[in-house]
């Protein structure tokens, strides 16, 4: 499908909007951006590599991308069932239960941190349980793990939900009389339909992860190599009035998360383009 | 038509705005005291204390505002701009970034008020959990295996660095000062510690509610706060015969003030903490008064502790700072050098 700008549009005045749209865009997200790297710029480039590649940074990144990652996956198949259940299924409740989706994004995170963290930890509701059975929780990478899903619950529903009202059960009544068994319908009648819809909840979902500070402080006991996420690793920098060194580790974030959503985009289009072609 | 209402709010604004303004112009002044975490209630008392004060000697009502937070955070807070009048901080290492940083107040800040500007002094002491199980009574307890140690991060937390410190400087005074057994007797002490909160209320938190940890190291202060009320008969004190004199230091801004036109009110401020009635309240807040009368008093509340001072082992904070906290310094080191 080729672009044709000459449309005639509802709303008038394409020059003007795209200008307000870039002005508004620029002041928003670009300006404070540019500010980053421009501070980055301080630093020689030996100082920079060297901040960004000691091996607490190294350890960092592994745990905020790698949790953020494994989180948006655990999102991606559970937040679909949630939002199975409550599209297709009507049950007492629904509606609250629908409401309570919203919570991690209204509640403050370091709410939801301390919650977390009390629940978790060896003498909470649910850590004194795994305590015994050698799992930890509370103040383990996998906190943070926890930590992590709970924040990106919301993006991956809200964007499969409003996908499957529109996906007609009609079709997989057809698909059925055509002869295909229930795998057969979900692979390949839901499950491309969902696909992009999903994709995108787990990149927002991963891309809120990346950059959580407030409710994985709580439950993550910041051990040096261990359980350090970089958006700490930054606060602590900033801690030591080192502001080059903490902006030179969000340029490293401010990068990785670009190249990933740019990423995701790329596929989604390409996803989409063979779903419309076959 | 939809610009009518936002036209409506600014001039609604602007017009709320110019009155208060108009009214703290005419017959009071106000004054922002930018402090650490747990100063809160102590302040709050003070601030009601010398407010009365002020009224009784100018006849001008001066409004005090609070801010807490954590020590190098709210040190930040005013380099970046906020306008504190009158910096109350954990230690003067915060205070002298603002002067470095910033430029607000000269490098000499600390000598312009009495025991190097710091009005009440602290230490650093243990709490236990009720019975003393593991029996810990002095630092080198603490280094024991099988003792599991809560204190905050030195990067991040004022208070960790005391602990820090204190822990140094014990060892240093074991050792003869080898520092070499010192920062051995540090790492075995750290690989002791299973949570490094980013602040002191965080680590009583993890301590205290989350149940973690066999003994929590933190302010003199606090600790003698978490014993009140319900903590009574959950935990115990434990004062080590040595410990490190802490100073939490205060100044004015000047720069700030000046512009502001508060020098005399927030000079008269600080000063008040000095006097016999600030002494009291610091005593009753748990913070050691320095003067003699007034410490008399309170002598039962805060056992006999030899305390050394920073200048003793470590020259001073910038000095310690590069030797301990600073990138791949002393701390560091411990997490990098044995990866578990």
């Amino acid at each position: 499908m080729a672009l044709v700008l000459k449309q005639p549009s509802v709303l008038p005045g394409f020059g003007l909007t795209l200008g307000f749209a870039l002005f508004y865009f620029s002041l928003i997200v670009l300006i404070p951006l540019s500010g980053l790297i421009v501070k980055t710029t301080t630093l020689t480039w030996q100082q920079f590599w060297h901040t960004v590649t000691e091996p607490r940074a190294m350890a960092s990144y592994q745990l905020t991308f790698g949790a953020s990652f494994l989180g948006a996956l655990i999102n991606g198949f559970f937040g679909s069932v949630v939002a199975w259940v409550l599209v297709r299924y009507h049950f007492p409740g629904r509606s609250i239960v629908d409401a309570l989706v919203d919570l991690p994004f209204a509640l403050p995170t370091a709410v939801a941190g301390i919650a977390l963290t009390a629940i978790y930890s060896s003498n909470g509701w649910i850590g004194s349980y795994l305590e015994p059975l050698g799992l930890k929780v509370a103040f383990t990478p996998l906190g943070v793990l926890v930590a992590l899903t709970f924040i990106g619950l919301p993006f991956v529903v809200r964007t499969v939900q409003p996908v499957l009202q529109d996906l007609d059960k009609e079709v997989e009544e057809a698909a059925t009389t055509l002869g295909a068994n229930r795998w057969q319908t979900f692979r390949a009648v839901i499950v491309p339909e969902l696909w992009p819809a999903l994709l995108t909840g787990m990149a927002m979902a991963f891309a809120r992860s990346v950059g959580e500070y407030g409710s994985v402080i709580f439950i993550a006991g910041n051990m040096p190599l261990k359980s350090e996420i970089t958006p700490l690793l930054i606060m602590t920098k900033l801690e030591q009035y080192d502001y080059a060194g903490a902006t030179a580790l969000g340029v490293v974030m401010l990068v990785v998360s670009f190249v990933l959503a740019l990423m995701i985009n790329l596929i989604q289009w390409w996803s989409g383009r063979r779903h419309t072609a076959s | 038509m939809i610009l009518k209402p936002f036209v409506l709010t600014l001039a609604l604004l602007t017009g709320a705005l110019g009155f208060t303004s108009s009214i703290q112009a005419a017959e009071s002044i106000s004054i922002l005291n930018v402090s650490y975490d747990p100063t809160r209630e102590l302040y709050q008392e003070f601030n009601a204390a010398f407010a009365k004060h002020w009224q009784a000697k100018t006849g001008q009502t001066v409004k005090i505002l609070q801010s807490h937070g954590g020590s190098s955070k709210q040190a930040r807070a005013v380099i970046d701009g906020l306008e504190a009048d009158v910096v109350t901080l954990a230690l003067a290492y915060d205070i002298d970034a603002i002067s470095e940083k910033a430029g607000l107040l000269p490098a000499n800040w600390q000598s312009r008020l009495p025991n190097n500007s710091a009005p009440y002094s602290s230490t650093i002491t243990f709490l236990v959990r009720k019975g003393n199980p593991k029996g810990i009574k002095d630092w080198n307890d603490l280094v024991k295996p099988g003792v599991s140690v809560i204190t905050p991060n030195p990067k991040t937390s004022g208070v960790a660095r005391w602990n820090y410190l204190a822990a140094w400087g014990y060892a240093l005074k074991q050792f003869g000062g080898d520092e070499a057994k010192a920062q051995d007797f540090v790492w075995r002490l750290f690989k002791n510690v299973p949570v490094l909160d980013s602040g002191a209320r965080g680590a009583t938190t993890t301590f205290v509610e989350r149940g973690i940890g066999d003994v929590l190291i933190n302010w003199e202060n606090e600790i003698l706060l978490s014993t009140k009320g319900s903590g009574k008969d959950k935990f115990e004190i434990v004062v080590p015969p040595i410990s490190i004199l802490a100073e939490p230091t205060v100044s004015v801004v000047d720069k700030i003030v000046d512009k502001r036109g508060t020098r005399l009110v927030a000079q008269a401020y600080l000063e008040y903490l000095y006097s016999e009635e600030g002494q009291e309240i610091a005593g009753k807040n748990n913070y050691r008064p320095q003067l003699p009368a007034v410490a008399a008093k309170y002598a039962a509340n805060f056992p006999a502790v030899e305390r050394f001072t920073l200048q003793e082992f470590f020259g001073n904070w910038q000095k310690a700072h590069k030797a301990h906290f600073a990138d791949g310094a002393s701390f560091d080191q411990i997490y990098l050098q044995s990866p578990k």
